[in-house]
This record gives C-alpha cells, sequence and structure tokens, in this order.
C-alpha cells in the first residue's frame, strides 16, 4: 500500500498518510470550495488502510482553521480510526491547537465527545 | 462630478476595512480573505481575535456563495442585479463587524429565520450540543453545506445574529446580516 502525500494550499491541509509506520497527519487549513471532492480520495486510502493497518496508528491533526463543511468531513475521516480502533487495533488521537486558541480546542472536544473515543488534546509546544 | 471625497469620508469614519458589491464567487472570496487576513496581521495583536474574525469571515462568505438566489433573466426582482452580494467589514472599539446583504426567494424567509432565531435563543452550552447533534446526524445538502454555518458564526463570536429582510417585490426580499466579534478585551469582561 503506497502512502497518501497531499501538498498544503492556502484552503487544504497538508496531509500525510504512512502505512508503514501507521502515523497520519492532517496540518493546517481545511477550507476547500468544495470540500466532499477534496476528502474523497482521503476516506478511500483510509477504507484500504483499515483493512490492512499498521499494529499501531497514530493520528495527529493539527489545523489552524477549517469551515464548518469541513468539520462534517473530518468527523468521517475519524470515524474511520474509530471503526479501526472497534477491531482491537491500536489508535492514539492527537489533536493539537495553537496556544490560547481555544475555539480550536473545543473543535477537538467536540469530536471526542461525538466519537466516545478520548483524544489526547495539546497545545503545539 | 459625484462628490468622491465625501464618499471616502464616510468609509473612513465608519472605519471599514474593506466593502465589496458584485457577483460573488469563490476566486473572489479567497482573495478577500487574503487581504483580511493581511490587514489582521497588522491591526489585531490577539491570537484569538484574529481567528475568530477570519473563521466567521469565511463561514459569511461562503454562506454567500452557496446561497444566492439564482433568478432567471428578465425576472430580476429590481433594477439591481440578484446575483450581487453586498460584503462589508468594520471595525469599532467594540470589535469586528460582519455584514453581507443578498436577494432571498420570499418562500425561504420563513425557515431562515426560524433558524436564526432558535440559535439566538438557546445558551452557549445549548448551541454546543446543537453543533454536535448536527455535525453527527445531518447530511450535507445538495450544495454540500452542513448545515452549521450559522451555528458556528454565533459560537465563535459569542454574539446574537442580527438581521433583516427587506421586501422588494412579491417574490423576493433583501437578507442583510451583521455580526460583530467583540475585541478581546471585551471578551474576557463578558466572562
Amino acid at each position: 500500500m503506497e502512502p497518501l502525500v497531499l501538498q498544503p494550499s492556502a484552503h487544504t491541509p497538508s496531509v500525510n498518510l504512512n502505512p508503514t509506520t501507521g502515523v497520519c497527519e492532517f496540518k493546517g487549513r481545511s477550507t476547500p470550495e468544495n470540500s466532499v471532492e477534496y476528502y474523497e480520495p482521503i476516506y478511500k486510502w483510509l477504507d484500504a488502510y483499515v483493512q490492512s493497518p499498521n499494529t499501531t496508528t497514530v493520528v495527529n491533526l493539527q489545523f489552524e482553521y477549517f469551515n464548518t463543511s469541513s468539520s462534517k468531513c473530518i468527523l468521517d475521516v475519524l470515524k474511520k480510526f474509530v471503526k479501526l480502533h472497534n477491531t482491537g487495533k491500536e489508535v492514539k488521537i492527537n489533536w493539537f491547537f495553537e496556544d490560547e486558541d481555544e475555539d480550536m480546542k473545543e473543535a477537538g472536544e467536540d469530536y471526542s465527545d461525538i466519537l466516545e473515543i478520548p483524544f489526547e488534546i495539546q497545545p503545539i509546544v | 462630478m459625484i462628490d468622491y471625497l465625501s464618499i471616502y469620508e464616510k468609509m473612513h469614519d465608519n472605519n471599514i476595512m474593506l466593502t465589496f458589491k458584485g457577483e460573488v464567487t469563490f476566486d473572489l472570496i479567497n482573495s478577500m480573505l487574503k487581504i483580511i487576513e493581511s490587514r489582521l496581521d497588522m491591526i489585531e495583536g490577539d491570537l484569538k481575535t484574529r481567528k475568530k474574525v477570519y473563521n466567521v469571515l469565511v463561514e459569511c462568505l461562503q454562506n454567500l456563495v452557496h446561497h444566492i438566489d439564482t433568478i432567471d433573466p428578465g425576472e430580476e426582482p429590481s433594477p439591481y442585479h440578484s446575483k450581487t452580494a453586498l460584503l462589508m467589514i468594520t471595525t469599532s472599539t467594540d470589535g469586528y463587524h460582519v455584514v453581507t446583504g443578498n436577494y432571498i426567494m420570499n418562500d425561504k424567509i420563513e425557515k431562515l429565520k426560524d433558524w436564526l432565531d432558535e440559535i439566538n435563543s438557546v445558551s452557549p452550552e445549548e448551541l454546543r450540543d446543537l453543533y454536535k447533534k448536527i455535525l453527527n446526524n445531518e447530511q450535507f445538502s445538495e450544495k454540500g453545506t452542513a448545515g452549521l454555518g450559522f451555528i458556528d458564526i454565533a459560537r465563535k463570536s459569542g454574539q446574537k445574529l442580527i438581521y433583516a429582510f427587506q421586501p422588494v417585490n412579491d417574490r423576493y426580499s433583501f437578507f442583510s446580516f451583521q455580526i460583530t466579534i467583540p475585541k478581546n478585551y471585551l471578551q474576557a469582561q463578558s466572562k
């Protein structure tokens, strides 16, 4: 399985999904015109990864901004990791926020609540 | 000649950071966001406030581009072009104000008004629960929107949504929307 690497743009995050290390990173902004279209290849990749995952998976989410249509896509991405977690695999979700950015901290708490899975929510050092 | 000096002075006195009237496209939105972001970097020292303004602006602009009503040619609601919208960003000692204006079909007013009133009537905790509920349960609309824009604007700003519908004719009205993002020292006081 090949890694999925997407370069960041002014409206989309950098994405780095590595099947060998099990580290999946999302970083930056997500305010694309069409969020569903943007996230489609990510969903596909994750569906394949869930079939043959690493022993442990680490998910690092470090968003600067995201719009509300991306918020739904991010939830769908996270649901795929929860699915993996429910198969008994070790999945660690780290949610990073810029110090003082309480809104981004709350966003992480909201996702953790909805998914009923603990996140490591921490300021960027 | 038009008195441009008085227009300039009015814009200056109202602390207008940016004003736009015209057809709204994604490319245009992105250019405006870029301008505002660099302006905010210069004038607003507080990261939290900068991010709130940017976030609220993103949602306001995306609301505009997704919800401007398409009106058939020959059925213009008024001499003014129907697909165009108004955007204004101003500052005051209270905070940053984002104003949008666009045409809306009359039969869509009630639903929108009920939604805005509902958002205005609930507590911050209830608003957060409502956000989570919609985020988790609702499907995307045909336009690819999540139905969360106005809730997000209310949550990030911590303010009530101010709006008005001005009738244009029996089919169309003009929808004006205003939100204020308080400056940080005021956010602290209100807690």
